[in-house]
């Protein structure tokens, strides 16, 4: 990931690596954006109550709308922006 | 202010359930995990084929899988569970002494809570219980071996890792692999690229991958053994048996999975070649043309074992299930085969028990119990199997459709319903029924989609009448007797009159008869069965002893006197007589009466008497009570070295009405026998409770409940074959044992005078009462359910409901997304049928509460607005809205036209769609009402250009929250006309509430804002202060003129006050300037709210009500939550109270209870700290300990076991149940 590179050789290389979804001074919106969504994400599943209100307001059963939130994990922002260099 | 959470009625969504013998007993018991946070035994009886619940216990955390494994040679399962509390958690359930949950293991491996990267969202065990994996959804997995140490105890290795960055988990299973090295399998997607590419097609080109993870237990490592990519819309794994029989080497199955994608199922394994089969589906006739309908998954499975054999039975998302074979030889399948089975409830799991019965954890409302009646192999059902396509299915294009019709089920019948409140969308607490009910009921609306319902709930067990005849006069007291010791039956009614006694004989029929022995020239006192075959009747000038038809045995009172008082039991007789004296009478060997040669004489004349039944293999009963009249209750001898001495003696406030001695099973004061209770009812209607001393008498542990605003008459019954106490005031109460602890609740019934327990062939379990001038035979079919439901049945998911302002009558606003309206399903059908096509309604015609609807397209609802008699549970009328027109709110408005008559204002929102967020404007619908409230009429529709997701009514204006703007309308003849508005709302206003001239706003994510309304110089609607936090608001209720209480949508509930400073420099300010000139602090108002109490509920609450609970209670906080839970925040009135409470929290706490080893404080702290508010039902698990412990913890609050739970009972009582 592209925090890695930032952080090579510094002693917050093994924190990055282990937690992901750890900033760093350089964590681009886009980066900062999706680690938001995905950890929203995960914990609207691992919740039950919380997959239960959204299955509801959406009228879908709670399988699908699980199902349909992990996917949404893969990209939840978006395409991700062009480099700018 | 301090607060005290209780439970009133638990959580009854299943989150997950699994079958397994738990208890290691005959027989396979279900575990179930109730609203996420509380585990539950459900066995089947099979006596009665229905659902026990055997053990309950609640978890203090999020559990979020359980799996049951069992260590080799073992002969009971252990239960893993992972959770929020980042360990791993192996409990037993134990059955003795009392059933209850013990924890074997916690081992902690990650932080706490449901996080992405910390494993517990997956859980799977190895079939052959050597090893299990913990899966997070991104990255993190961790494999346990699951060891005996050298005692034989369980004991997990530390954990290996499987890990791997930037991937996403879909699902994860273990592999049958028999005894080879254990297999674990997972759906798993690389994000890497996408997140890299701006193109967007790498997102587009990821695929999703099966893995195989395979546990070397000779080198003690995880390897990723093979990784192949799968269809991308895979979403579930189902386990397909494998390995070799030990004994005959034959295969069990070939092993692998089956991968449920969108419309597929797959089978794959290491090395074979995949097969692949369609999932049928429903013909939908309203499909249109050009209208791409979506893929079908498949949400829950269950692999059952069956005589060497193996089936799957798969649900999809309508509810049909689908049995799946697999032919194979060795491991090589030759065939994957699908047929449709029948149609149940969506289900979060299904499990198949041993002795034939399917138990369906419906994911929303009532969960089914099902008995298989066949397993679908014969029958004309159609069946697809893999080897009639190419390739035996597997390409790349998908198969061709296989449509089934869908009808009644056939395979399965139906046994038993667990009757489930959730999802609780709304709900009042508020007396309807007004002088017939002492406290409130609850209203709630329940349920998802056409399951949905209406439900009242009143406090008390319910009663199911058999028979209610008229009587000649009113008794004022009812007998049943049996003629010897050894009748099934009772035989005899006697029903004592003023003026006399009337004795019926039960048989075929009921019937009068008169050679019975028994004077029926006046009234009776007591009637007992005496002896082997004697029967007794105490009557106010002496006995009769029948012993046979002409042999009675006479005894009178001393001339000049009579008797006031008798008890009985088998052996032993003892009566009160008016001269303040007891004689007391005891059975001989030769089976005659005899009278003590003394008798006691009283300090005070005696109001009533009583005597426990003769206890087992025992002569007597050793002790009488006694209640005088000068306030006082003596407690006498009746054992031959100190007869008739008294023993104890207490005092009471006012003089005993009546009083009975009852053994009665609680183990919160004794765990091995029962215990002897004396209650009293006293003549300003108390019950009082207290426990006689079995070796020495003394009374100790008094417990007070009010039971009414009349005197209360005990009665010992029996009442499912256990001992309970009866106590007649306005309303009748029980006492009985539940699950070995005491319970004390109303019955649900007609005021009663008085009952016995009644005993014939037609009811074996009766009780026989008298309510004015008939005679009432009627039984109590469930003991332990706290709230009585009774339900009326919805169309669509409730969203929100309000009462008529004083008719009791409830307005329900109903919608339903993805589905259509009645209106359209005849528009469709209709274009259908002109443009020539075909149309076939045998789908539309099945019932939807069974079947569902049709599904439609994002955008697509259906709706109404229903006007429902709560008291009848009868719908009165229903009024569908227009197409794709969601009704969401309600409210009731006084408009200067209406000359005081109410109007009902509904908010409906045009096309709306939830995720992304979009609508095509919405609209304010205004009602007139007619006729009590039980007619609307439409005046106008105002169209809004966002969603009004909230009204209130205000000083005769409307008060709309539409979009992110507060709008203030006012009537206008052909439509609302705008006054003005506030558009400073960061989200969109979720909810309005009004107190006097104070509007309070809660924001959708940002917490409550304060507003007042001021007209001069203009109209302006003003924010004088908002909270510094921000909030997910889903209900808030005023508590007091500055204070609300409010609830999130992550379980949160608190409680906020603006400072009275600010709310009277608001006040006093007539024009609001002041409040416009003042400085903004923080982004926001100037003025801030204090957070005063915070709590985390576990749950999100959908509904909080301020009303007292209890007789003559002070207000409390009731909540209903998602998960089908009703709670209350109770507010405590003195400090040595709070110390007390708190003191006892927090040696809870260091007891450790949670069975999933989650700390209490970081739970009920789970977003914000905990703050001023105490978690009653920690402290009520004092119960439950074990007595040494229970003693360290009260020595540390310097007061007695007893007291502590006296305390806990009486903060319960006095305000909830």
């Amino acid at each position: 990931m592209s925090e890695l590179r930032y952080t090579a050789n510094t002693q917050l290389e093994q924190l990055h690596a282990r937690y992901t979804g750890t900033g760093h001074a350089d964590t681009t919106k886009y980066e900062w954006m999706t680690h938001q969504h995905r950890d929203t994400l995960a914990s609207i599943a691992g919740h039950p109550p919380l997959l239960a209100y959204l299955a509801i307001a959406d009228g879908e059963c709670q399988a699908r709308s699980k199902f349909e939130v992990i996917e949404k994990m893969l990209q939840p922002c978006g395409k991700p922006p062009g480099k700018t260099d | 202010m301090h607060l005290l959470n209780l439970t009133l009625s638990p959580p009854t969504s299943i989150t997950t359930a699994v079958v397994g013998s738990f208890s290691g007993a005959k027989g396979q018991e279900i575990l179930a995990v109730r609203g996420g946070t509380k585990l539950e035994i459900l066995k089947l009886n099979t006596g009665t084929g229905l659902l026990d619940t055997i053990c309950t216990t609640e978890a203090f955390g999020t559990v979020r899988n359980v799996a049951g494994f069992r260590l080799a040679g073992m002969t009971k399962d252990y239960i893993l569970l992972s959770s929020d509390a980042g360990r791993l958690s192996i409990i037993e359930f134990v059955v003795t002494p009392t059933p209850h949950f013990e924890s074997l293991y916690q081992e902690v491996y990650g932080k706490s809570g449901s996080r992405r990267i910390v494993p517990g969202q997956f859980l799977a065990v190895d079939p052959k219980g050597r090893s299990c994996m913990y899966g997070a959804i991104e990255k993190a997995k961790l494999v346990y071996v699951l060891n005996r140490n050298a005692e034989g105890k369980l004991f997990p290795s530390s954990p290996l890792e499987a890990h791997k960055n930037h991937t996403l988990v879909v699902d994860m299973i273990g592999v049958d692999q028999g005894y080879d090295n254990p297999m674990y399998a997972a759906l798993e997607m690389d994000y890497t690229e996408a997140d890299e590419d701006s193109s967007g097609d790498a997102k587009d080109r990821t695929q999703k991958f099966l893995t195989f993870y395979e546990l070397d237990l000779g080198l003690n490592h995880v390897v990723r053994k093979w990784s192949e990519p799968t269809d991308r819309r895979a979403n579930k794994l189902v386990q397909v048996p494998g390995g070799q029989n030990a004994q005959s080497e034959r295969f069990e199955g070939p092993s692998g999975v089956l991968i449920c994608c969108e419309d597929h199922i797959i089978w794959r394994h290491m090395d074979a070649e995949p097969h692949r089969i369609p999932i049928p589906r429903r013909r939908n006739p309203l499909a249109q043309r050009g209208e791409s309908s979506r893929g079908n998954i498949i949400v829950s499975a269950v692999m059952h074992k069956i005589r060497g054999d193996f089936f799957f039975l798969l649900q999809n998302e309508d509810g049909d299930l689908f049995k799946v074979t697999i032919e194979h030889e060795g491991e090589d399948v030759r065939a994957l085969r699908i047929k449709y089975f029948d149609t149940v409830p969506v289900a979060q799991s299904l499990c198949v028990l041993k002795s034939g019965y399917l138990f369906v954890a419906s994911e929303f409302g009532d969960q089914q119990l099902y008995q298989f009646q066949s397993l679908g192999d014969d029958g004309d059902e159609q069946e697809w199997s893999s080897s009639d396509y190419p390739q035996n299915g597997d390409s790349d294009a998908p198969l061709p459709y296989a449509f089934f019709n869908p009808r009644p089920i056939q395979n399965l019948a139906l046994v038993d319903t667990l009757p489930s409140l959730d999802p609780i969308t709304d709900a009042k607490v508020v007396n309807l029924l007004g002088h017939n009910s002492d406290t409130p009921q609850i209203y709630a609306t329940c349920g998802r989609g056409p399951r949905s319902t209406f439900r009242t709930l009143k406090h008390g067990l319910d009663v199911s009448p058999v028979v209610a005849s008229p009587l000649p006069g009113v008794p004022n007291a009812v007998w049943t007797v049996k003629l010897t010791e050894d009748d099934e039956f009772d035989s005899y009614i006697v029903l004592s009159f003023p003026n006399g006694t009337l004795v019926l004989s039960i048989g075929q029929t009921i019937e009068e008869v008169n050679d019975t022995g028994f004077l029926s020239s006046g009234p009776t006192l007591a009637v007992q069965q005496l002896g082997n075959s004697g029967l007794l009747q105490v009557h106010p000038y002496g006995l009769r002893h029948i012993r046979a038809a002409d042999r009675v045995d006479e005894w009178s009172v001393p001339p000049g006197c009579s008797i006031v008082s008798a008890t009985t039991n088998k052996r032993q007789v003892v009566i009160a007589l008016s001269t303040a004296e007891l004689v007391y009478f005891e059975l001989d060997p030769e089976g005659s009466l005899s009278e003590y040669q003394d008798k006691k004489e009283l300090p005070g004349n005696a109001t009533c008497l009583s005597i426990a039944e003769v206890p087992e293999g025992r002569r007597r009963t050793p002790y009488l009570a006694v209640g005088c009249d000068n306030q006082t209750v003596h407690i006498i001898s009746l054992e031959p070295e100190n007869t008739l001495e008294t023993l104890s003696l207490q005092a009471l406030t006012a003089p005993p009405s009546s009083i009975c001695l009852a053994e009665i099973f609680d183990t919160s004061i004794d765990k091995n026998r029962a215990t002897l209770f004396l209650n009293i009812g006293l003549t300003n209607g108390v019950l009082l409770r207290t426990v006689v001393d079995p070796v020495d008498g003394t009374l100790s542990d008094t417990r007070l409940r009010f039971a009414g605003a009349k005197p209360p008459r005990l009665v010992r019954a029996t009442v499912h074959g256990a001992p309970a106490v009866l106590a007649f005031s306005t309303r009748t109460w029980i006492v009985y044992t539940h699950q070995d602890l005491l319970q004390t609740q109303p019955l649900i019934y007609d005021q009663l005078e008085f009952a016995w327990s009644f005993s014939a062939s037609m009811c074996p379990e009766g009780l026989i009462g008298i309510s004015g001038n008939t005679l009432r035979i009627f039984t109590i079919p469930k003991l332990g359910e706290k709230l009585k439901q009774d339900t009326t049945p919805l169309s669509y998911t409730p969203r929100k409901f309000v009462s008529h302002p004083y008719a009791p009558i409830f307005y329900i606003v109903e919608a339903d997304h993805r589905t259509y309206g009645p209106k359209t399903i005849e528009r469709i059908l209709g274009e259908k049928e002109a443009s020539g096509s075909r149309v076939d309604r045998t789908i539309l015609d099945l019932p939807p509460t069974e079947f569902g609807r049709p599904r439609a397209g994002p955008g697509h609802w259906a709706s109404c607005l229903r006007i429902l008699d709560p008291v009848a549970n009868d719908t009165i009328s229903t009024f569908e809205m227009d197409e794709d027109e969601a009704a969401l709110c309600a409210t009731i408005a006084y408009f200067p036209q209406g000359n005081g008559e109410p109007f009902l204002v509904v908010g409906t929102a045009k096309q709306m769609v939830v995720t992304p967020k979009s609508s095509q404007g919405g609209f304010l619908r205004v009602y007139a009402i007619k006729n009590q409230g039980r007619e609307l009429e439409l005046l106008h529709k105002t169209k809004t250009d966002d969603v009004p997701l909230c009204l209130a009514g205000f000083q005769g204006f409307l008060l709309a929250g539409i979009g992110k703007s507060l709008r203030l309308y006012e009537m206008g003849k052909k439509a609302l006309l705008r006054k003005c508005e506030n558009t400073g709302f960061p989200t969109a206003v979720a909810t309005i509430n009004v107190i006097g001239a104070r509007i309070i706003v809660g924001d959708m994510q940002e917490s409550t804002f304060y507003c007042v309304y001021r007209s001069i110089p203009t109209r302006q609607l003003l924010i004088f202060a908002d909270d510094s936090q921000p909030r997910w608001l889903t209900c808030v209720t005023n508590v007091d003129y500055d204070t609300v209480a409010c609830a999130d949508k992550f379980g949160n509930v608190f409680v906020n006050r603006v400072e009275q400073r600010v709310s009277e420099t608001v006040d006093e300010d007539p024009t609001g300037a002041g409040i416009l000139h003042d400085k903004g602090f923080l982004m926001g108002a100037a003025n801030k709210t204090d957070l005063i109490a915070h709590y985390n509920v576990g749950s999100i609450i959908t509904s909080l009500t301020k009303v007292p609970l209890a007789e003559g209670g002070r207000d409390v906080l009731v909540y209903t939550t998602i998960s089908g839970a009703v709670g209350a925040l109770i507010p405590f009135v003195s400090m040595d109270d709070v110390d007390f409470m708190s003191t006892l929290e927090m040696h809870m706490r260091a007891q450790n209870i949670s069975p999933i080893g989650r700390d209490h404080l970081a739970y009920r702290g789970y977003y914000a700290p905990i703050k001023s508010v105490i978690d009653g039902d920690l402290c009520e698990a004092f119960n439950t300990l074990p007595y040494p412990k229970q003693q360290g913890i009260a020595s540390d609050l310097d007061k007695s076991v007893g007291d502590v739970l006296k305390k806990l009972e009486q903060m319960r009582t006095s305000s909830a149940f």
